[in-house]
This record gives C-alpha cells, sequence and structure tokens, in this order.
C-alpha cells in the first residue's frame, strides 16, 4: 500500500522551545494511525505543520509520493487535509451550517449566499453521520459534545481523503464516542487516512490500526496497535514503567470536618445538595453532562452564588455571595476551562502564582516584593515539578498539564484548604496525568479537602475517598471509595420520577 | 431527541435578540410621545423632517462603522474621513470644475481607499484597530487642513450639489411629504447594508470575524483581504457621510469632523450592537441614531440648555449598555 502522506525530518523552532527534531511520520489510506504522546511532546505542533497552520523549518512533506508546499490551511484543504482542533474552531455568533460552509459559501449572484443550499447541504451531512442536528441552531447554544460534531461535520464537507483529529473525544460521552467511532470506520473504509490524538488507551485499541509515539519533539517509535500492550506504549510515552495503584482510603473518622453544605439550591441546576467534607479526604463528584456538577462547584465558589442553603465551613456558617468571599474562606476553584477562567495567559508563572496573593507581596506604598514572588514561584515550581525554563515565561507557552500545577500553586499559595477540582485532568497526557493524581493525594495527605469533578470514571476511582454522585441537580447518592461503575451509574441515572420506584 | 435539544435555546437566543431590539425601539416610541406631550411644537412634520434630516450623517456614519464594530474593531477615524471625503470633493468639483458625478464618485472613491488603508494597517500590520484608526484620524485631519489651506471650500459653482442632501425626490412625488433626499440616502445605504450583512459572503465573514478570527483564518478563508475589504466598504459609507454633509453645509469645512466619530459609534452602541464584536444589526444602529436626535431635537424644543443635551446623551449610552448588561447576565443564567 503506498503512502498517503509521508512527512520527514520535520524541524520546527519556536523562541526558546525546539518544538519538533526530525519528525518522520507517515499515514496510508484507509487506516486510523494514532498519533500519542504527552502534552508538549510536538503531536499538535506536527499536525499543524500537515494542515499548513505551521511552516516547518526543516524536511518536507510529500502527498501521494509528491513533495508539496502548505504555507496555508486553505492549500492544505484544497489538497485533501482536513483538521479537527482541538480547542474547537468554531464561530459561536453563526449557526451550525454557516460555521460548516465558512469560506465556501455557496453563492448566487452578487455574492448573495444561497443559505436554503447552504442549509440542506449541511443537513445532508449530518444525516450522513447519523445525528441529529437543526443547521440553523447557533453554534452557542449546543453542548461542547455537539458543538465537536459541528467540527466533524465539518471535515466530512471537505470531503477529505487526510483527516486530522486532535483529541477528539475530550468531551464526548460513552455514546457519543461510540457514534464518532461508527463515523471514523465508516471513513477508514471508504479509503480516508486518519490520524488520531488521543490520551485514552482505551480509545487507541478500539479505532487504531498503527500506533506512533511522540516524546520531546521526536519520534519515538511506530507499533501495531492490536499486537502492542498498553503498558508498552505508555512506557514508550514517557520513557518510564506507570504502575496503576488502587486508591488507598485513609481512616478519617478523626478528622475534623471542613466543609459542609446543607439544602445549596440554584436554580434548576442544583437542587437541595447537602454533604459533607472532611480535612484530608478526597470528595469525587460523578455525573453525566449537565448533572450539575460544575454548577454546583461555582455556587459553593460563589461564582454563581447559591439562592438557599447554608455552607460552613470549619464549622462556621459562612456566605458566600463571590468568589472573593469564598478565597476569604479558604476555597479554591480550579476550573475546567482553565485558559478561561484559571490562568492570566499572556503573564507569566510567577505572576500566576501570585495572582491571588498580591496583596501578602505588597507594601505599604503599593509595591510589590518581586524577589520574595520569585523564591515562592520557583518554590512551588520544585516542589510541584512545574516544567518551565523560568518562574518569567508566559503561561500560554507551558503544556496543559503545567498549566494545571500553576493554578493549583496559585491556590496553594492563597492558603486555600479547601479545594475544587473541575476535570482536572482534562486535555492532559497519561504522563502528567498520573502526577496530578499524585499531587491530589499528596495534598490530601497534608489535610487539604478537596473535591474532583471529573467525567472519567476511573480517574475518579482511582482517586476518591468517597464518591459522590449527581443526576439532574440533584446529589442521588455518596459511595465508599473503589464502588463498581455499574453502582455509580445507576445513581448517575436516577431521575427525579424514578427516584419512588 | 438530541435534536430538539439543540433548537430550544436557539429559539430562546433568538427571541432575547429580538428583545433587545424591541427595548431600544420602544424606548425610541417612549422617546417620542414623551416630547410630544411635553411641547405641541415636537410632533409636527417640519420638526419631524428636522429630526430626520439631523440623523442622516451621524446614521451613515454609525451604519459604515457598525460593520468594523461587528468584526470586533473599532473606527476612530470616520469624522476626520468624513471631511476629507467632503473636502476632495470639493477639490474636483469647486477648483477642478468636473461634473458633479465625478465629484460624487470621489466622495465614495477617497473614503473606500482611506478605508483600505485603514485596513491595511488592522489587518496586514496587525496594528490594534483603535491604534491604527486613531493615526488616521490624525493624518486626515491634517491632510484635509493641508489641501484646503485651512479655508472652506464652497460649492457655489456646482448647481444642484445641495440638492444631494437637502432636495426631496420624495417631495416631489408625494406632496405633504417632504422627506429630505439625505434621509432617503441614509434609508438605501441602511438598506443596503443590512442586506449586504444578512445576505453576502462579506456579510457572514464580518460577523465571523467577531466571532472568532482564528476559527475563520483555519477555515481557509483569506482573513485579511476580507477584513480590508469591509474597512473599504464602511470607508465608502463614510464618504457618502461626506457628501451629505458638505451638501448640507453647501461647502467642505475642513476643520469639521473631530467628535463626529463618537457620536457614530455611540448610536451603535446604543442600537444594541456587541464592541466584542460577532453581533450587531443595522436596524438597531438605525434606532440608536434616531434615540440621539430625538433626544437632542426634543431637549431643544424644551428649552433645555445644549451642555445639558450632552450629558443626557452620555448618560443614554450608559443605560442603553448596562440594560443589555443586565439582559445578558440574565440570559446566561438561563
Amino acid at each position: 500500500m503506498s503512502d498517503l502522506v509521508r512527512m520527514q525530518g520535520i524541524d520546527k523552532r519556536f523562541p526558546g522551545v525546539h518544538a519538533l527534531r526530525a519528525v518522520d511520520f507517515d499515514l496510508r489510506a484507509g487506516e486510523v494511525h494514532a498519533l500519542m504522546g504527552e502534552n508538549g511532546a510536538g503531536k499538535s505542533t506536527l499536525m499543524k505543520c500537515l494542515s499548513g497552520v505551521y511552516q516547518p523549518d526543516g524536511g518536507r512533506i510529500l502527498i501521494d509520493g509528491a513533495a508539496v508546499a502548505l504555507p496555508n490551511p486553505r492549500a492544505a484543504q484544497d489538497l485533501g487535509i482536513g483538521i479537527i482542533h482541538q480547542e474547537l474552531a468554531l464561530m459561536r455568533d453563526l449557526n451550525v451550517a454557516q460555521n460548516i460552509w465558512i469560506g465556501r459559501e455557496p453563492r448566487l449572484s452578487l455574492g448573495r449566499i444561497d443559505e436554503a443550499r447552504l442549509n440542506a447541504d449541511a443537513a445532508a451531512i449530518f444525516r450522513g453521520m447519523n445525528v441529529a442536528m437543526d443547521p440553523r441552531a447557533p453554534v452557542a447554544a449546543l453542548t461542547i459534545a455537539r458543538q465537536q460534531m459541528v467540527e466533524i461535520a465539518k471535515a466530512l464537507s471537505f470531503r477529505s481523503r487526510v483527516l486530522i483529529m486532535d483529541e477528539p473525544t475530550a468531551a464526548l460521552n460513552d455514546s457519543e464516542i461510540a457514534e464518532l467511532f461508527t463515523i471514523i470506520r465508516r471513513l477508514r473504509a471508504e479509503g480516508v487516512g486518519i490520524i488520531y490524538i488521543s490520551h485514552k488507551m482505551d480509545e487507541i485499541r478500539r479505532i487504531a490500526d498503527r500506533v506512533t509515539v511522540m516524546r520531546d519533539g521526536a519520534t519515538v517509535g511506530t507499533v501495531q496497535a492490536a499486537e502492542t500492550p498498553i503498558a508498552q506504549i505508555i512506557a514508550m510515552m514517557v520513557g518510564r514503567e506507570l504502575v496503576d495503584e488502587p486508591v488507598a482510603i485513609p481512616d478519617l473518622s478523626a478528622a475534623e470536618c471542613a466543609l459542609e453544605l446543607r439544602g445549596i439550591t440554584r436554580g434548576r441546576e442544583v437542587r437541595d445538595v447537602s454533604f459533607s467534607l472532611k480535612r484530608g479526604e478526597i470528595l469525587g463528584f460523578a455525573g453525566l453532562m449537565g448533572a450539575g456538577r460544575t454548577e454546583l462547584a461555582r455556587a459553593i465558589f460563589g461564582a454563581e452564588p447559591p439562592e438557599s442553603g447554608e455552607i460552613i465551613v470549619h464549622g462556621r456558617p459562612v456566605t458566600i455571595r463571590s468568589p472573593a468571599d469564598a478565597v476569604r474562606a479558604g476555597i479554591g476553584y480550579l476550573s475546567e476551562d482553565r485558559k478561561h477562567y484559571g490562568l492570566a495567559l499572556g503573564m507569566d508563572v510567577r505572576a500566576n502564582i501570585a495572582l491571588a496573593s498580591l496583596a501578602r507581596y505588597t507594601d505599604r506604598l503599593g509595591r510589590i516584593d518581586e524577589q520574595e514572588l520569585a523564591a515562592v514561584s520557583n518554590r512551588y515550581i520544585d516542589m510541584l515539578s512545574i516544567r518551565t525554563p523560568h518562574d518569567r515565561q508566559e503561561v500560554r507557552l507551558l503544556s496543559g498539564g503545567n498549566q494545571q500545577k500553576v493554578v493549583i500553586a496559585k491556590w496553594l499559595l492563597r492558603d486555600c484548604d479547601i479545594l475544587i477540582f473541575d476535570e482536572p485532568t482534562r486535555g492532559i497526557d497519561v504522563g502528567a496525568k498520573a502526577e496530578i493524581h499524585r499531587l491530589l493525594a499528596d495534598l490530601a495527605g497534608q489535610g487539604k479537602a478537596i473535591i474532583v469533578i471529573s467525567s472519567e470514571l476511573p480517574e475518579l476511582l482511582r482517586l476518591s475517598h468517597r464518591i459522590a454522585v449527581m443526576c439532574e441537580g440533584r446529589l442521588t447518592g455518596i459511595l465508599p471509595g473503589g464502588a463498581s461503575q455499574e453502582r455509580i451509574m445507576a445513581l448517575a441515572t436516577r431521575r427525579e420520577g424514578m427516584a419512588a420506584e | 431527541m438530541t435534536g430538539t435539544q439543540a433548537t430550544i435555546p436557539a429559539q430562546q437566543r433568538r427571541s432575547g435578540a429580538a428583545r433587545q431590539m424591541l427595548l431600544a425601539f420602544a424606548s425610541l416610541i417612549a422617546l417620542v410621545i414623551g416630547f410630544s406631550l411635553a411641547s405641541p411644537n415636537f410632533f409636527q412634520v417640519s420638526n419631524i423632517m428636522a429630526i430626520l434630516q439631523a440623523t442622516s450623517v451621524n446614521g451613515v456614519l454609525a451604519v459604515g462603522v457598525t460593520l468594523i464594530i461587528i468584526t470586533g474593531g473599532i473606527d476612530l477615524s470616520i469624522g476626520t474621513l468624513m471631511t476629507f471625503c467632503a473636502v476632495m470633493t470639493g477639490v474636483v468639483l469647486t477648483w477642478a470644475g468636473m461634473p458633479l458625478i465625478l465629484g460624487v464618485l470621489t466622495a465614495i472613491g477617497t473614503g473606500a481607499a482611506c478605508g483600505l488603508v485603514s485596513g491595511m494597517f488592522v489587518a496586514r500590520m496587525k496594528i490594534p484597530p483603535f491604534i491604527a484608526t486613531l493615526g488616521m484620524m490624525l493624518m486626515l485631519k491634517g491632510l484635509s487642513l493641508i489641501v484646503t489651506g485651512t479655508k472652506p471650500i464652497y460649492f457655489n459653482d456646482t448647481p444642484g450639489f445641495t440638492q444631494i442632501a437637502q432636495g426631496s425626490v420624495v417631495g416631489a412625488l408625494i406632496p405633504g411629504l417632504p422627506l429630505p433626499n439625505g434621509v432617503l440616502i441614509l434609508f438605501l445605504v441602511a438598506a443596503v447594508t443590512a442586506w449586504i450583512l444578512g445576505r453576502t459572503v462579506l456579510g457572514r465573514y464580518t460577523f465571523a470575524l467577531g466571532s472568532n478570527e482564528e476559527a475563520v483564518r483555519l477555515s481557509g478563508v483569506n482573513t485579511d483581504a476580507w477584513k480590508m475589504a469591509i474597512y473599504a466598504l464602511a470607508g465608502g459609507i463614510v464618504g457618502i457621510g461626506g457628501l451629505l454633509i458638505s451638501s448640507r453645509l453647501n461647502s467642505a469645512q475642513p476643520a469639521l469632523g473631530l467628535g463626529y466619530e463618537l457620536e457614530a459609534i455611540a448610536a451603535v452602541v446604543i442600537g444594541g450592537t456587541s464592541l466584542a464584536g460577532g453581533r450587531g444589526t443595522i436596524l438597531g444602529t438605525l434606532i440608536g441614531a434616531l434615540i440621539m436626535s430625538v433626544l437632542t431635537n426634543g431637549l431643544r424644543v424644551l428649552s433645555v440648555a445644549p451642555e445639558w443635551q450632552t450629558v443626557v446623551t452620555g448618560a443614554i449610552i450608559i443605560v442603553a449598555v448596562y440594560a443589555d448588561q443586565l439582559r445578558r447576565r440574565k440570559a446566561s443564567q438561563g
């Protein structure tokens, strides 16, 4: 079988980073080729070179054996290379069909757009995908999972021969993933070459034919997906073997209660939620998308303050009307969308770590003690092993896992002893994930009270001392750590009407 | 089932935008009724026509800058560009003695060319729109003064020039409705621009750029070229504004222009267009411009000092945007 794509000796440098070092990669027609590696390994950069977003500094790209130039995304699209970006690249103010056909609108005379055909063509793509979607729905009103479907439809609309998917399942639930895989298999059967970037090992086994692993901007090797043990792939990725330990549940019977909620209610998203959390405990929150877990977290944190109910911190009732109140009470919230809510991306590591604690490092004249801040931020960089060249590096240049650690450092410095983690490892690779997990366990060991919201059950099971399950805004039950996935799912789907049964 | 989930919020969203427009429109109606009750002189055909005529220049400028604001940009140069267009028209008509139609084309062409230059600063040279158009604003003001030698150019030698804004084609056809041409031109410009925004590729990219420029670029669209086209179109519209004002004054006044850009932006904002980009309507801008001139006119009819008119206009801007914020906060809470 001939190569559809061959990338040879691709080299790419950014200021201060050698992102790709002579990378070789090839893709055949009719295969799913998984590209794996820790964040910062260079997968996304390599794919941006293939899709014309970045220009490599060295090496060449061959399509059907002929060297091509990809000066811009349009050139790549014209060669049949479609990409679904990790950060959804949609225009929120436009509708679904308008997003799919952006740049290729069917035109009438005078530059008018043929909306009817636009909508009909979009509807046809969704029919082919077996997805129910109104082409006229505004994208801003869709869930992330459904926005992803729009991205996929958009990529399909190019009749791409090469389809790059950068973590397409990061925000999808199981049935949506199954749907996606059906689409991928059909495309593969039609001879499309698919490059599939993911951190989820089980997905790779289900969908990929070959796996190429990258580390530190170079390829480590390419193996057959079916024949290679997962442990070996992980070892290739991190350069060491990882062991998966079951959660050790500490004895917390004597521990002080750090946080107690009584009847917290906000709208229809959070309904009459009560629970307590001890120092040193990790309480996991499970539930389907839209179960109200993030809304609960934001209510506790005062981002959208509760309408009724009581919050008791260390035995004292507190009134939380704003995040400032929550932080004063020692509650820190690590948003699922750290780029939007957790970090000042254009500022450096030091400034981000200090962001919530500046008053402490400011003298009476309002001058900031940069020396002290440098010492403090370097201490946290060491403690959390944040991989950054120095503390003045801009946070946007760090990988996802390291950005997450910067947010953690921020709240630790602020002396928050109740930490709410919302999808702490979303978009973070296996190696960094294990590190974040270890970090959470360590924090609990130091007496912090921790809430973890995660859509990945294995992650919750690995971390949580107890698991709270929500469904449609209500807390449907709290299970001991290590509970079976079946019991969790049963609670996660126990809707109000069914509760009586 | 998933299909219906997607459509319900869509309807909510649409009704939200409609409510916003309704709010602005209701405020306009309330102002008109209020002033009519307060003074018998307000709701007279002659006064209404005066209000409309007073809206025409600001309205046209506001329609132009609406395009740029929807892309997520801003244009501070439209006031002095308007003047520069008027000056160039004066050069062509009065100094060179060319026929009227060439003067009209000069105004629109000058506007479009300057818009293209602004667009190039923003799109190609990546200068933030605020800075790029601030620079343009000053350069154009200076150029107007240089070209004219700081003296106004009169259009006395071009019969018919004043008819562009002050004549009334409608009045000739329908006696009793002396709608000035300037107002007719405003409505035509607004209608065509609304059509471009709603129906054409250029309009689609205007919204798309303001919504997520990077996504548009990644979709293979030549964003720089389209952005320049949008700035050029807006410039052309400003050129029409230059024609209107010089026709009304029967002269190109080189010192005029500064401040017009802020009035126009105010009208856009009152009309509900988001300065964050991605959202906005021409009808809203039109209503915004009308609210401003109704207010000015009404307060004058009530003999309120002009200083206070300015204060009230400022307050209206704050109230309009705050109302929009409140509405949005409610909407986001579902």
